[in-house]
């Protein structure tokens, strides 16, 4: 705040006076990186840095974002991407380089607070500035002549001006007003760094789960039950609240209006959960927008789907699979994709691989979902449901040790189950399953039965410790940000003096802040003191 | 009246606001136009603009210069011009007013880049119609109109869509909130933009004349656009407004309501990324103005590129990174 212009406010620093040369001593020298480092041209360049910093995770898909689209990424550009992780660009905001810069804008800015606090307090109980000598100097200046005596007219300015911190002088009144301005400046910029800390906490301690969960089906909060799990850099998996819940139901709207045909509303999701062993069992509804906190943990409902329930019996009749699979929606029409896998049946352990319609139809000779529902026929959830999969025979690659995807088959030591196509050849087995339907596979290798349709959704289990911080720094920010933008420093002078029998009397006003005007004040002033009544 | 009707009712007011703001544009070129033949006798010294700059401003902000002369002719195109306005603003808020009672359930009418364009245009013009008196924003009136007819024609043209209803995650009290902060913070932002554009172009004009020796002064719109000072302090006073609007849609609200619907305040989404970065750039303009030899010309530069960054956040992001960016609802 190199400011030049009279009377401008000693609030601030002199750092942007200091030199521009690095003096060779080393405690000057270090003073003046010092300086260097907390002027407000330095402030100014490191904010520059900061947006023009962020830029890049805005372009480059980061991996704590969109993991599967950073993936992505990096597979198409392959002589590119090992730069790009060099440089930390799927990771902007945890790499070194923007860290280095908010950290050297965080030293500026306590460089910036510290003094500016210490001036501050001592401006908070000095006296309003002696009256200048010469008034008319100053931006805002009236002067007239009226008959009361000298006295009388001070008083009635003081009176006048009973908002002010006023000083009384032998011939002149000084006034000055509005020190919040600085105030609120100062706990703006200390806030920023409280929503910094809370910000950090966050990133440190909290964690982020995802995991689905079949209705009627549990999950405990432990770290192993979710299908991904980000934890902060200092979380302890011990710490998770341990709570357990079930997901008794799951409710969805799919519009039959033309204008959003099978467009999703109104779902929700009821929950049993506990908080601890003997805790009482409580219910929750959770939906977009409406998650339930326990423990500390946010649970929400992101998304949902349905999980076709199968029974497949083996080559010896033996039940070795029975129970809701889940199959994950590809579209909007929630056509479902998913695979079954049945380790346990013999002779050879069986898969079984794709899609799922909700509600059946060509369209276009096309087999398609015309509906997302399952309740086009009412009280028959799925009757219009197809199950569609090609069967595979072999090892499923479970005993691998290498941990595979529940979403897709190991094909590396899978054959495909294949029948005759009546020209001689063969081709691929497909089944395709009505609810209620039981199909046979060739070889004696069992069968599967189409139960019903069951639902999932998808939960994610969160928690920020840090949030109520970071939300109450950014409320503090907001705060002292209007007292610093709208609260008008401002000092106002009266003299007065005898001049030909008469008194003249000089009003001159100041606004401290950049932008100010005080020219209507000013006017009311000189127009009260005259006695004219405005 | 069904909700379909008045999604038709909303898009022909719509073109009638338009021609209204077409006539205002025309009047008020022509109040310009016919300034150029009444000599401004009070000319804006160069001297007095360029001392902005040196950080003076309180001293000349305080006392302008006389208003430089107007004829009556300029005087009756002006009133045409401000007639024509509001009675376009009128037809503009009938428009999005029907736009959310379109919408079944009726809902405010922010849920897409025409909504929010639509709105956003509304706030600029309001705003400049209400400071209008206070700070004698005539020099605005061309800008002013010739941006709500442009921007709403390619607003009807290329951005319109029918009328739809929300998904689950935009139905939160907090979009309302967000979206109103955001609206406002943006139409205020563009004014203040506006005036940081006449500003760089007035200061150029300012050295040219005092280059030239051709001393013809000549009646027209940059010299009766007012100096340089200040046109500085009115687009801080709308910046300073804008921008605790702005902390609090981008920075309270938007992460309120990003917490509600999908688990996390702040995900660094290419949305909120540069929600953040128009943050930061708007409050280096505050800091440039406050810092000595960065006032004037290099605050209305910072201001400019604070509003490039807002725009490329509305359009921008929503062209280019569409789907990659969770707020893709507004598409
Ligand atoms: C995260 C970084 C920062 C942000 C977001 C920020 C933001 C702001 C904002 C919005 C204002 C405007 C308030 C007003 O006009 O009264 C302001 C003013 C100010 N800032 Fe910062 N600031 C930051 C860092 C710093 C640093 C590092 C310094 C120290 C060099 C600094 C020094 C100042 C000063 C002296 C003012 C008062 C200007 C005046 O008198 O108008 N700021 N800051």
């Amino acid at each position: 705040m190199a400011e030049q212009r009279p009377g401008a406010p000693e609030f601030g620093n002199d750092r942007d006076r200091a030199p521009e040369v690095a003096p060779l001593a080393p405690v000057a020298f270090l003073r003046w990186t010092w300086r260097q480092l907390t002027s407000m041209k330095t402030a100014l360049i490191l904010l520059f840095l900061l947006a023009l910093g962020a830029v890049p995770g805005s372009v480059v898909p980061q991996d704590n974002v969109d993991s599967v689209a950073a993936g992505r990424w990096r597979e198409a550009h392959s002589t590119l991407a090992p730069v790009y992780e060099k440089l930390g660009l799927f990771n902007v905001y945890g790499s070194a380089w923007f860290s280095a810069i908010y950290i050297l804008l965080m030293i500026s800015l306590v460089g910036c607070i510290l003094p500016r606090t210490r001036v501050y307090f001592r401006a908070m109980r000095a006296r309003p500035p002696r009256t200048p000598a010469n008034l008319a100097r100053l931006p805002e200046y009236r002067s007239f002549t009226v008959d009361q005596e000298p006295a009388d007219v001070l008083a009635r300015a003081r009176e006048r001006l009973s908002s002010y911190r006023t000083d009384g002088y032998e011939d002149s009144v000084s006034a000055e007003r509005g020190y919040l301005r600085e105030a609120g400046n100062l706990v703006f910029h200390l806030s920023v760094l409280i929503v910094l800390v809370g910000f950090a906490t966050g990133s440190l301690f909290g964690y982020k789960g995802g995991v689905v969960v079949v209705t009627g089906g549990q999950f405990a909060n432990v770290a192993n039950q979710y299908d991904e799990f980000v934890p902060g850099k200092l979380f302890d998996p011990a710490d998770l609240a341990p709570f357990a819940l079930t997901v008794k139901d799951f409710h969805v709207d799919f519009s039959t209006d033309a204008d959003e045909f099978g467009m999703a509303s109104d779902f929700y999701a009821d929950l049993e959960y506990q908080t601890a062993f003997d805790a009482p069992t409580r219910t929750a509804r959770i939906s977009v927008n409406h998650p339930v906190d326990v423990d500390g943990a946010q649970v929400y409902l992101i998304g949902h789907g349905y999980a076709p329930v199968v029974t497949v019996r083996d080559g010896k009749g033996e039940i070795a699979y029975s129970g809701p699979v889940i199959f994950l929606p590809q579209d909007t029409s929630f056509l479902s994709e998913g695979v079954i896998k049945v380790p346990e049946a013999s002779p050879s352990q069986l898969g079984f691989g794709g899609l799922f319609f909700p509600t059946y139809g060509l369209i276009g000779g096309q087999p398609s979902t015309i509906y997302p529902g399952i309740d086009a026929v009412p009280g028959d959830p799925g009757a219009d449901s197809l199950l569609s999969l090609f069967v595979y025979r072999g090892d499923l690659g479970l005993d691998s040790g290498i941990p595979q995807s529940v979403y897709s088959l190991d094909m590396s030591k899978l054959e495909q189950v294949k029948k005759a196509d009546g020209k001689g050849g063969t081709k691929n087995l497909r089944l395709d399953l009505a609810k209620g339907a039981t199909a046979t596979l060739p070889d004696g290798l069992g069968t599967i039965t189409f139960d019903g349709v069951s639902r999932f959704v998808k939960l994610q289990v969160s928690s920020n410790p840090g949030e109520k911080v970071a939300l109450a720094g950014m409320i503090l920010a907001l705060t002292g940000l209007l007292g610093s933008l709208f609260i008008r420093p401002r000092r106002v002078w009266v003299r007065v003096r005898r001049q030909d029998g008469r008194t003249l009397v000089e009003v001159a006003g100041l606004h401290r802040s950049s932008g100010g005007d005080l020219s209507g004040e000013i006017d009311d002033l000189a127009a009260h003191l005259e006695d004219r009544t405005t | 009246m069904s909700h379909d009707e008045f999604g038709t009712l909303s898009d022909q007011v719509l073109w009638i606001c338009g021609v209204f703001y077409f006539i205002a544009l025309l009047a008020h070129l022509a109040e310009w136009a016919a300034g150029r033949s009444v000599p401004v006798s009070a000319a804006v010294p160069a001297a007095g603009a360029r001392s902005a700059a040196g950080g003076t401003d309180t001293i000349t902000g305080a006392r302008p210069p006389a208003a430089p002369e107007r004829s009556e002719r300029m005087d009756s195109f002006a009133r045409v011009g401000l007639g024509a306005t509001r009675v376009a603003v009128v037809f503009h808020l009938v428009s999005v007013v029907c736009r959310g009672l379109a919408a079944d359930p009726i809902r405010v009418p922010w849920s897409n880049m025409y909504e929010f364009t639509l709105t956003g245009t509304l706030v600029v013009v309001v705003g400049y119609l209400v400071l209008f008196k206070k700070y004698q924003l005539g020099w605005l009136s061309p800008v002013v109109t010739g941006f709500a007819l442009v921007v709403l024609m390619a607003d009807a043209l290329l951005l319109h869509q029918r009328v739809g209803t929300l998904t689950d995650a935009l139905e939160s009290p907090w979009l309302v909130i967000h979206v109103i902060a955001a609206i406002i913070a943006t139409g205020a932002f563009t004014l203040g933009g506006m005036t940081s554009v006449l500003y760089l172009v007035k200061e150029r004009w300012l050295e040219k004349q005092s280059s030239s020796t051709a001393a013809a002064a000549p009646g027209g719109y940059l010299s009766r656009v007012p100096a340089l000072a200040q046109l500085d302090r009115f687009s801080y006073q709308v910046h300073a407004f804008a921008f605790p609007i702005w902390t609090f849609a981008a920075l309270i609200a938007g992460p309120i309501w990003a917490r509600q619907a999908w688990g996390r305040y702040w995900g660094w989404d290419p949305k909120e990324v540069w929600a953040f970065i128009t943050w930061v750039v708007y409050a280096a303009y505050l800091h440039a103005r406050a810092t000595a030899g960065w006032k004037g010309r290099a605050a209305a530069v910072v201001a400019i590129i604070g509003l490039a960054t807002l725009w490329f956040n509305f359009v921008g992001i929503n062209f280019f990174f569409g789907s990659g960016s969770q707020h893709s609802y507004s598409k």
